[in-house]
């Protein structure tokens, strides 16, 4: 059976480890202590959805691989996730601004995924496309109160969106092309509601798929994988 | 992060359909929808409710603690208002 390629499955598995990741570096900073449980709650989501789509990664690899050996064992040439998840948290607008773009993505796209024919990938769906469509919820409200708050909140707004922007054209590649609509109207809603300016599209970033990541991700990976590096086979 | 920008808001959760919402605490928050999604992340990480509200704790109008003697006293001088002289049948369940 021609099944989902196992370096597609490993991409959505990457993006979800590595946004968690970031999300858990707010952890003790966040602004507010409601917010620091609501950017935890969003990070464990997708940390959740990586193990289901590792452990999914791996039954089509076939060579036993688990979660622990994907996450932990493979250097950033091996990742496929997204540059944009990757990108540093920044300040709080950068932090929101990187998951709203994502979210944007990511709803309509585990939404559809959840009407796949892959029963495996419907049902991570079936759980995934909630937890987005929060994630996406949370995000957009925040950016909007950031982007029509202050002058102050605006101008950090704008800038987020302005230096995640050319990271945006990645997401929206190949078979996902079918998802630019409603991920151009959800932008330009939100963004219009936020009274921020949605930059040009200009030349945008890619090749995070195939392995060519920015210098963040391998200092991502110095942090996640220490333990098991320095420790090998070590266990709860 | 200021009072003024950041009010306090009440939040109140309806454990399943039927029970009445209860009080479980406050959250900081801009506004009604954030302070929604603050109580939703705080309070129901656990599967607590299926129904929340918020409401501006400025709202509420609370009882003066100094008055406690005038409004509360009295009651309990009163042990004949409880219904315990009464055996409730089986069949009625819970009241």
């Amino acid at each position: 059976m021609a099944g989902v390629p196992f370096d597609d499955v490993l991409g959505l598995a990457d993006d979800a480890l590595i946004l968690g990741h970031r999300l858990s570096e707010w952890c003790g900073h966040a602004p507010l202590l409601e917010e620091e449980l609501s950017l935890a709650n969003i990070g464990l989501d997708l940390i959740g959805q990586a193990r289901a789509l590792y452990d999914y990664a791996g039954a089509i690899e076939g060579k036993g691989r688990d979660q622990d050996a994907l996450a932990y064992l493979r250097d950033a040439p091996q990742f496929h996730n997204l540059l944009l998840v990757e990108q540093p948290n920044g300040d709080f607008a950068m932090t929101i601004a990187r998951q709203f773009l994502y979210s944007t993505y990511a709803a309509p796209f585990w939404r559809a995924t959840a009407g796949s024919k892959d029963t495996t990938l419907a049902g991570i769906a079936a759980t995934a496309q909630h937890e987005v469509a929060y994630h996406l919820r949370h995000s957009g409200e925040w950016l909007v109160r950031l982007g029509d708050g202050t002058e102050e909140s605006h101008r950090r707004a704008q800038d987020a969106i302005d230096y995640l922007w050319p990271y945006t054209g990645e997401m929206l590649e190949g078979d996902n092309a079918s998802l630019r609509r409603e991920w151009d109207e959800t932008v330009a809603g939100v963004l219009d509601e936020a009274t921020l300016k949605r930059p040009k599209d200009g030349w945008m970033q890619t090749g995070g798929r195939l392995g060519r990541h920015s210098e963040h991700l391998g200092h991502i990976l110095a942090a996640l994988q220490f333990l098991q590096r320095a420790y090998p086979g070590a266990s709860w | 992060m200021t009072e003024a920008m950041m009010p306090l808001w009440e939040v109140f959760i309806r454990a399943k359909a039927g029970l009445a919402h209860r009080h479980v605490g406050s959250v900081h928050a801009a506004d009604a929808e954030m302070a929604l999604q603050a109580a939703r992340d705080v309070y129901t990480r656990r599967g607590e409710g299926v129904s929340l509200w918020v409401v501006p704790s400025a709202s509420i109008t609370a009882s003066d603690p100094a008055e406690e003697a005038e409004l509360f006293e009295p009651a309990t001088a009163k042990p004949y208002r409880h219904p315990t002289f009464y055996t409730v049948p089986k069949e009625v369940g819970d009241m």
